[in-house]
């Protein structure tokens, strides 16, 4: 069972159909050793970089990519454009406050188009079946998670990050509002579309666990936005310290805070909301690469 | 090589898989076969490293497949055409697999054009037809240019010159060298393609052999004798004579005798000597598709029964006289004859081997019947 390390010289890579002379070298044919074929397509051993390379390839094939990113460009300019249209129109101008903030509208929507691009990154392979193609060309299922992981953060970083950029540019040419310095310029677009993309991921690792598509985009955007709902209506006051963290910690205060706005006055401020999610997600990503390892496909 | 040694697989109270062992050998064509249910698929989800054997194991080439160096070099696998995302083209689809193998690109076209699909390969797999998606599985197979291929059911859906070019195609895999396990419930497709067999029902194993031992040890040869419509005497009268020459003789539905155990000279010796005319003595061979059927009655877990549609209309006019409906008894001597119980009545039926197979059952007499009458 051994394959060379080298291919046969002077053979290139033929179907198998074809006759060659290679196939038929005396040692082989019937009632041959075991494992006696070799073929002549160059034997390496494939990695972490060629199931990246394969991630990519099946992230940009499929429509799924392109819509939900595209109706995330479409909302993020879109509405950014349109507040700041309006805002621009209206006898109060912003004053003080900065005007990146008016980012937040569109990034809350369009981070519902992350959430389902991740959970259809990896949820599809279930309901199609394509999993058990993929874990048959690659046995090594973590492998498989991490690469998914990397391919899928990256696209939806890049997108986030660029396009809040643009945004914020077009809003701040389009209003006077405060000069908002560099490090919120930062926050306001590469640390928000980590977060989004952070969210991303945490919705592949509950595709990953749940194995359903319309069954884990549903878990991602109750837990978006639930929280936030569920504590307006707790007007106990009982209820209130509960209300108060469901306040603090829901996903739009979250994001919200990146922004410096928030509904609470306490809470996570600044970049801590990218430490919390990173904390869940990284929980989650664990629980997927136990739950993927473990179970049948 | 692949070697399975007890292996067990239970989903909850069902046992799938009841501790099957066996070997598949390089440079042949390994059918295995089974009725609808039987464990096959699952069997190859575990030879896979898909699913987790309860107990036992399977290895390839000594390797759990999760441990195999390279996994997609040495194994390729079919196990279910509609196993792809539909949304992608032919071409994205196995250039995905290619590079997770860490296989060059220009392989992608290559198989493309062995399995014919070069003029399809932009299109969406979603549109693809059973045959066409069967086509594609199987150039995902062939990728990484394996030594050990696994084809679940891979004529499903391919039209009669997909047939072919999959049979030659298993043929000429084995005759390089490589192992060759393929699972189909058509024996008729085995027995041309196969070299050895694997038979399993309800999870176990039933047989493992060549396919020439398997014909040998499960059909049975016998003898038709036809005797004259207009003598009925003639009939008890070689019955008699056969039987006391150590011959067993069966009543056929359309009147013609079933021997067996006597040599066709013996049979037309013993007919001169009793004066009896025939008007037919023939040899006949149990085909390879009723050794099986009979192999595996026992082991069906999905049978079907004739669709009576019992309550949902009148009887026909004549329905149930006698040879209503029955083509090839109108050479019958006796008029308002019913068919003895024991006739057999189905193309499947034949005699018991040699080597009593426990798995033999006798037929289900009432439910046949009522098959017989109801198709008409």
């Amino acid at each position: 069972m051994t394959m060379p390390a080298t291919p046969p010289p002077a053979q290139a890579p033929q179907p198998p159909q074809a006759p060659q002379p290679s196939y038929q070298q005396p040692q082989q044919g019937w009632g041959a050793p075991a494992g006696s074929y070799a073929s002549p397509i160059p034997v390496r051993t494939p990695g972490l970089g060629d199931a990246i390379a394969s991630e990519w390839t099946k992230i940009r094939s499929v429509r799924s990519t392109m819509w939900t990113l595209g109706v995330m460009i479409v909302l993020l300019v879109g509405i950014g454009l349109l507040v700041a249209l309006v805002v621009s129109m209206s006898d109060a101008p912003m004053g003080d406050a900065p005007v990146l903030t008016l980012g937040f509208f569109g990034v809350l929507l369009g981070s519902i188009c992350v959430i389902t691009l991740g959970v259809l990154t990896i949820a599809s392979e279930y309901t199609t079946g394509m999993i058990r193609t993929t874990l048959t060309a690659c046995p090594s299922r973590a492998r498989i998670l991490i690469a998914k992981s990397v391919v899928f953060f990256l696209l939806s970083f890049t997108i986030t990050t660029v396009t809040t950029g643009v945004v914020g540019v077009l809003q701040t040419a389009m209003l006077d509002g405060a000069t908002p310095d560099t490090g919120f310029w930062l926050r306001s677009t590469v640390g928000i579309g980590l977060y989004v993309a952070t969210l991303g991921l945490l919705s592949l690792a509950v595709g990953a666990i749940v194995r359903h598509s319309a069954g884990a985009i549903t878990i991602m955007i109750a837990v978006v936005l639930l929280p936030l709902v569920l504590a307006m209506f707790m007007f106990s006051a009982s209820l209130a310290s509960v209300q108060k963290a469901l306040f603090e910690y829901s996903i739009p205060n979250q994001i919200g805070a990146m922004y410096d706005a928030t509904v609470t006055s306490s809470g996570p401020t600044g970049w801590e909301p990218l430490w919390v999610i990173l904390g869940v997600t990284a929980v989650a990503m664990a629980g997927a690469f136990f739950a993927l390892e473990r179970r049948d496909v | 090589m692949i070697e399975a040694v007890g292996l067990t697989k239970r989903y909850g109270a069902k046992t799938a898989v009841h501790n099957l062992s066996f070997q598949v050998r390089p440079g042949a064509v390994t059918g295995f076969l089974g009725p609808n249910g039987s464990g096959k698929s699952t069997t190859m989800r575990m030879m896979l490293g898909l699913d987790r054997p309860t107990s036992g194991h399977v290895t390839i080439g000594g390797h759990a497949f999760r441990s195999l160096p390279n996994a997609p070099r040495q194994v390729g696998a079919l196990l279910d055409a509609k196993a792809v995302h539909g949304g992608r083209s032919a071409r994205n689809h196995l250039l995905s697999l290619a590079q997770l193998a860490g296989i060059p690109a220009a392989r992608v076209d290559e198989v493309l054009g062995v399995v014919g699909l070069q003029d399809v390969a932009k299109r969406r797999s979603k549109g693809f037809s059973l045959g066409m998606g069967q086509r594609l599985g199987i150039a995902a197979a062939l990728l990484g240019d394996p030594h050990v291929l696994l084809f679940d059911e891979p004529v499903n859906g391919l039209d009669p010159e997909g047939i072919l070019w999959v049979r030659n195609l298993m043929k000429q895999l084995a005759s390089e060298g490589r192992t060759v396990f393929v699972s189909s419930h058509l024996m008729s497709e085995m027995a041309l393609t196969a070299d050895h067999l694997i038979v399993i029902g309800r999870g176990r194993l039933l047989s493992d052999m060549s396919v020439t031992d398997f014909i040998s040890a499960n059909s049975a040869d016998f003898a038709r004798v036809r005797l004259p419509a207009d003598r009925p005497e003639f009939r008890e009268k070689l019955t008699a004579s056969l039987t006391e020459a150590g011959g067993q003789v069966m009543p056929e539905l359309d009147g013609a005798l079933r021997v067996t155990g006597l040599a066709l000279p013996r049979i037309s010796d013993l007919a001169h000597e009793s004066d009896v005319r025939l008007w037919e003595l023939s040899p006949h061979q149990a085909s390879l598709e009723e050794a099986y059927m009979r192999m595996t009655q026992g082991a069906v877990d999905y049978r079907s029964t004739a669709d009576a549609k019992a309550g949902l209309q009148a009887p026909p006019p004549g329905y149930g006289q006698p040879g209503y409906g029955q083509p090839g008894f109108e050479g019958h001597a006796q008029p308002g004859y019913a068919p003895p119980p024991e006739v057999p009545q189905q193309g499947w039926y034949a005699p018991p081997p040699p080597g009593q197979n426990p798995y033999a059952a006798p037929a289900p007499e009432p439910a046949e019947r009522k098959t017989s009458e109801d198709s008409r």
